[in-house]
C-alpha cells in the first residue's frame, strides 16, 4: 500500500484496451502496466506520482488520482 | 581525482617523458626484489595521496636490497596526514645537477589552460613566484587550436633556458601539456624535472589530478591504471556511510540525493541544494549544533531516493533527529521531498513528528508539501524563516535531549 | 531597465523535449518570456506547450530574430549545441547543463569570446528580470517566482542557482527588490564572472546595489575585488560567503565543481579579507544583506 497516492481505474476503462497502452506511455513515473488484458497500477511507483494529470486527461476522467494525505 | 605518483608517471611515460628506472612494490619483499633488479643506490617513495612526503619521512634512500627492504617496511607502516600508503615506488637514484618545475593547469580567471615553468624546481613553487618571479613563466594557450610545441618552447625559454636544454625541456613540457589535455586533467605537474651529470633530463616526481566529471569519458585510462569506480581519491578515504550514500545516489538517475560526508554529531542533515548546503552547514555550526553529516539534494530527486537517503542518515549511530532544509527551490519539488522524508522515517520505524526537527523547503509545490506535513504533524516553516533561523530552531530542539 | 534580458528578448530552448525542459518551457511562457522555438534533433514539426520544435537552430535564425538560446541538453551533447547556436549568430546563450568537462567549457567560452557572444553558465539556473522576462528555470513555478523576485533596485549574481533565489527572496521580502538576478554557474570555468557582469549593472540606472553569493574555490572574488579597486564603482556590493567550515577541510570537494580548497587563496577567510579590502561588505547571514545594502545605498557609498 502506497502512503501518499492511490490511483483508481474505472472498471469501464478495462474494456477500452486501446487506451491501456496510451496510459502506460503517458505516465512519467510508470504507474500503469498491462497485465494480460487488464490495466493495473504498479504499487512501488504510486508514491512517485507527480500529480501531472496526464493520465486523467488521456483516459477521459476514467482514472482517479487520490491524495491519501488530504 | 588525484593520481598516485606511480600512476602519474605511467601517464607521462605514454607521452615519451624520460623517467628513472622504477618498480612499484606493495610489500617489503617486492621492494627488496625491485632494488635487486634495478641495482645500485635506490630511492623508496611512499605512494600516498598527500603532499609533504619527504618531511613526513615517506621518502628514504637505500644502498643495498636489504636496506631497501627495511626502508620499505618503515614506509609501508607510515601514515601521512591520516592516509595510508598504497605501496612504495622503488627507483634508481640519480645524481642531479639542476632542477626545473613544470605544471599545466586551468586558469579559471583567464578561462584557458596555463603552463607554469621554472628553472628553480624542487622547492615550493608559490615561494618561487613570490621571491624570484623572474625564474617563473606563465604561458596561457588556446584551447581551440591543436596544441603546438612552440607553446612549450616559449614557456621554457621565458626563464632564460637555451641551448640543448631548451629542446629537451620543450619535449617534456609539451608532452605534459598533451597528457593534460588528452586525459582531462585539472593539474599535471612534474616537480622536479632533473638535469643529470651526463646532461640527460628526466622527470623525477609527478602529480596529477583528473577532473571528477571526466571519469566516465576517461574509462579507458582508468582501466589501464586499474582504478576502480569506488575509489573516490578524496583527501581521506570514504567511510562505509559515505559509500552507502553514493549507492543511494546511483540507485536512481532522477536528481541528486546521497552525496554525503560523515561527521560525528547528533543532528542528521537532509539539506540542499549546492550553495544551500554550504550555507546550512555553516548555519548549524553557528547555532552550536553538531551535524552528523553533510549532504546535497538537488535536481528534483525521486521520492524513493529522498526516502533512502533519510533512512541512511537515520541509521547512523548517534543521530537523534534530522533537519530537512533547502534554499528556495526552483526545480526540486517540495512535496516530493516531504513524501520522501516522511516515508524514510516510517520505513526506519520512527515517528516523523518526533524525528524531523524542522522542514524548511519553500518553493515549487509547497502547498502540497504543507498538507503532507500537517497530516504527519511535522513542524514546517516557510520562506519567511531564514536558513539561519531554521537551522537555529532545529539545533534548539536537540538542546534538551 | 535591466541587464541581459527584457520583455522583447526572443529566445529558443535547445533540448526542449527533455523532462525538465518541458516544465521549464511552461514556466517561461507563464512568466511572459518570448520563447519562440525549441530544438531537438529528429523532433521537427512537434510542439511543446505550443512552442514549435525544429531539428536545427538555423531553422529559426533563418526566418526570424533570435536573441538568445537556453541550453538544456545532456552534458555529452552540450558543447555541440552551444557551437551550433554561436554559428547561427545567437549572441546570448544560457547554459543550464551541468557536468560538462572543463576542457569543453573552455573551448566554447574561448570561441564565444572570439565571436562576441555572451555565455551565462554552465551549471546555472539562468537570468531573470522581475516583471519583464526570464531565461532559464530560475524561480521555478510562477507563483513561487513572483514571491521571490519583486521588481526593484538590486542586481544579484550567484555561483549557486538555489542561492540566487534565496538571496533574491530575502531582498524582495525586505522591500528592496531585484533589477536583474543572474545565476552565473558553479563550475570552475564559466562564461561570465561577477567582474565581467559588473559593467552591465553599472550602466543600468535601475540598479542601485549588488548582492553576490560566494563560496570557497577559484579566483572570481579576487577578480571582482580587483575590478572594484580599479573602477570607481557607484554600486555598493554586499557578499554572502558560504562554506566557511571548508577552510578546515582542504582537499575535500563540497558542492559545485568549482568549490574546493586547494590553496590559501581558495579559503573563505582569504576571500573575505580580499573583498573587505576592496570595499565589498561581507554579510554573516543572508538576512543581513538587505540591511547592509539599504544602509550603504542611503549613505551613497
Amino acid at each position: 500500500m502506497a502512503m501518499f497516492i492511490r490511483v483508481d481505474i474505472d472498471e469501464a476503462l478495462q474494456a477500452e484496451t486501446a487506451l491501456h497502452k496510451r496510459l502506460v506511455e503517458v505516465c512519467p513515473v510508470d504507474i500503469f502496466a498491462v497485465d494480460g488484458a487488464r490495466l493495473v497500477t504498479v504499487e512501488k511507483n504510486l508514491d512517485e506520482c507527480t500529480l501531472c494529470d496526464l493520465c486523467i486527461d488521456a483516459s477521459g476522467d476514467k482514472v482517479k488520482v487520490v491524495k491519501l494525505y488530504e | 581525482m588525484r593520481l598516485y605518483e606511480f600512476e602519474a608517471k605511467q601517464v607521462i611515460a605514454k607521452f615519451g617523458v624520460p623517467l628513472p628506472k622504477r618498480t612499484m612494490a606493495r610489500t617489503a619483499e617486492e621492494a627488496e626484489a625491485a632494488a635487486t633488479s634495478i641495482g645500485g643506490s635506490v630511492v623508496l617513495k611512499s605512494q600516498v595521496l598527500s603532499g609533504g612526503r619527504m618531511k613526513a619521512g615517506g621518502v628514504l634512500f637505500a644502498e643495498t636490497p636489504a636496506e631497501a627492504k627495511a626502508a620499505a617496511t618503515t614506509i609501508l607502516a607510515l601514515t601521512i596526514n591520516g592516509l595510508e600508503p598504497t605501496g612504495v615506488l622503488v627507483e634508481e637514484r640519480r645524481k642531479v645537477v639542476q632542477e626545473y618545475y613544470a605544471a599545466v593547469t586551468w586558469d579559471g580567471r583567464a578561462k584557458s589552460p596555463l603552463i607554469i615553468f621554472s628553472d628553480m624546481g624542487g622547492i615550493d613553487i608559490e615561494e618561487v613566484a613570490e621571491q624570484h618571479p623572474e625564474h617563473l613563466s606563465r604561458t596561457h594557450f588556446s584551447n581551440l587550436r591543436p596544441f603546438s610545441d612552440y607553446i612549450a618552447k616559449v614557456a621554457v625559454s621565458s626563464v632564460g633556458v637555451t641551448g640543448n636544454e631548451l629542446g629537451a625541456l620543450t619535449r617534456i613540457v609539451s608532452a605534459l601539456a598533451r597528457a593534460f589535455l588528452q586525459y582531462d586533467m585539472t593539474l599535471a605537474e612534474i616537480n622536479p624535472i632533473a638535469r643529470l651529470e651526463d646532461g640527460t633530463i628526466i622527470a623525477l616526481d609527478s602529480h596529477m589530478d583528473m577532473e571528477e566529471e571526466a571519469r566516465g569519458s576517461q574509462r579507458a585510462l582508468l582501466t589501464e591504471l586499474a582504478i576502480s569506480d569506488d575509489e573516490t581519491r578524496q583527501a581521506r578515504p570514504p567511510t562505509p556511510f559515505e559509500i552507502a550514500g553514493g549507492q543511494v545516489d546511483a540507485s536512481d538517475p532522477r536528481g541528486v540525493a546521497g552525496r554525503v560526508v560523515e561527521f560525528d554529531g547528533n543532528l542528521g542533515l537532509i539539506i540542499g541544494a549546492g550553495g544551500g548546503s554550504l550555507t546550512l552547514f555553516d548555519a548549524v555550526r553557528a547555532a552550536g549544533g553538531r551535524a552528523a553529516n553533510y549532504c546535497e539534494i538537488g535536481g528534483n530527486p525521486s521520492v524513493g531516493k529522498a526516502a533512502a537517503l533519510t533512512k541512511l542518515v537515520l541509521s547512523k549511530p548517534g543521530v537523534e533527529k534530522i533537519a530537512v532544509m533547502m534554499s528556495v527551490v526552483s526545480n526540486t519539488r517540495a512535496d516530493m521531498m516531504a513524501r520522501g522524508v516522511v516515508l524514510g522515517c516510517i520505513e526506519a520505524g520512527k515517528d516523523p513528528a518526533e524525528t524531523i526537527a524542522i522542514f524548511r523547503v519553500p518553493g515549487s509545490w509547497e502547498e502540497e508539501a504543507v498538507k503532507i506535513l500537517q497530516k504527519y504533524h511535522v513542524e514546517y516553516v516557510d520562506r519567511t524563516v531564514s536558513l539561519f533561523e531554521a537551522a537555529r530552531r532545529a539545533v534548539a530542539k536537540l538542546g534538551g535531549s | 531597465m535591466s541587464i541581459l534580458v527584457d520583455e522583447n528578448t526572443t529566445f529558443i530552448i535547445q533540448g526542449i523535449t527533455g523532462r525538465e525542459a518541458v516544465t521549464m518551457t511552461r514556466e517561461l511562457l507563464d512568466y511572459g518570456s518570448k520563447v519562440i522555438g525549441g530544438v531537438t534533433p529528429g523532433r521537427k514539426g512537434r510542439d511543446v506547450h505550443g512552442v514549435p520544435v525544429e531539428d536545427t537552430v538555423r531553422a529559426f535564425t533563418a526566418r526570424e530574430r533570435v536573441d538568445g538560446a537556453v541550453v538544456v541538453v545532456p552534458p555529452a551533447f552540450a558543447t555541440d549545441a552551444i557551437f551550433e547556436a554561436i554559428e547561427a549568430g545567437i549572441k546570448l546563450i544560457v547554459v543550464v547543463t551541468e557536468r560538462i568537462p572543463r576542457r569543453q567549457v573552455a573551448q566554447v567560452v574561448e570561441y564565444a569570446k572570439q565571436e562576441g557572444v555572451r555565455i551565462i553558465g554552465p551549471n546555472c539556473l539562468g537570468v531573470i528580470s522581475p516583471g519583464r522576462a526570464r531565461m532559464g528555470g530560475v524561480g521555478g513555478a510562477l507563483e513561487s517566482t513572483n514571491r521571490a523576485f519583486k521588481p526593484g533596485s538590486i542586481g544579484v549574481m550567484s555561483r549557486s542557482g538555489g542561492m540566487t533565489v534565496e538571496i533574491s527572496n530575502a531582498l524582495s521580502v525586505a522591500g528592496l527588490g531585484i533589477s536583474t538576478a543572474v545565476s552565473i554557474g558553479g563550475d570552475a570555468i564559466i562564461g561570465s564572472s561577477y567582474a565581467e557582469l559588473m559593467p552591465l549593472f553599472e550602466a543600468d540606472p535601475q540598479t542601485k546595489g549588488i548582492a553576490i553569493y560566494s563560496e570557497p574555490g577559484g579566483r572570481m572574488e579576487a577578480e571582482l575585488a580587483d575590478y572594484m579597486t580599479a573602477v570607481n564603482s557607484r554600486l555598493p556590493v554586499v557578499a554572502f560567503m558560504a562554506g566557511r567550515f571548508m577552510d578546515e577541510m582542504p582537499g575535500m570537494r563540497f558542492g559545485h565543481a568549482g568549490t574546493i580548497v586547494e590553496g590559501r587563496a581558495d579559503t573563505t577567510a582569504e576571500k573575505i579579507a580580499r573583498m573587505n579590502a576592496a570595499g565589498i561588505s561581507v554579510a554573516d547571514r543572508i538576512e543581513d544583506m538587505p540591511v547592509i545594502l539599504a544602509e550603504r545605498i542611503a549613505k551613497g557609498s
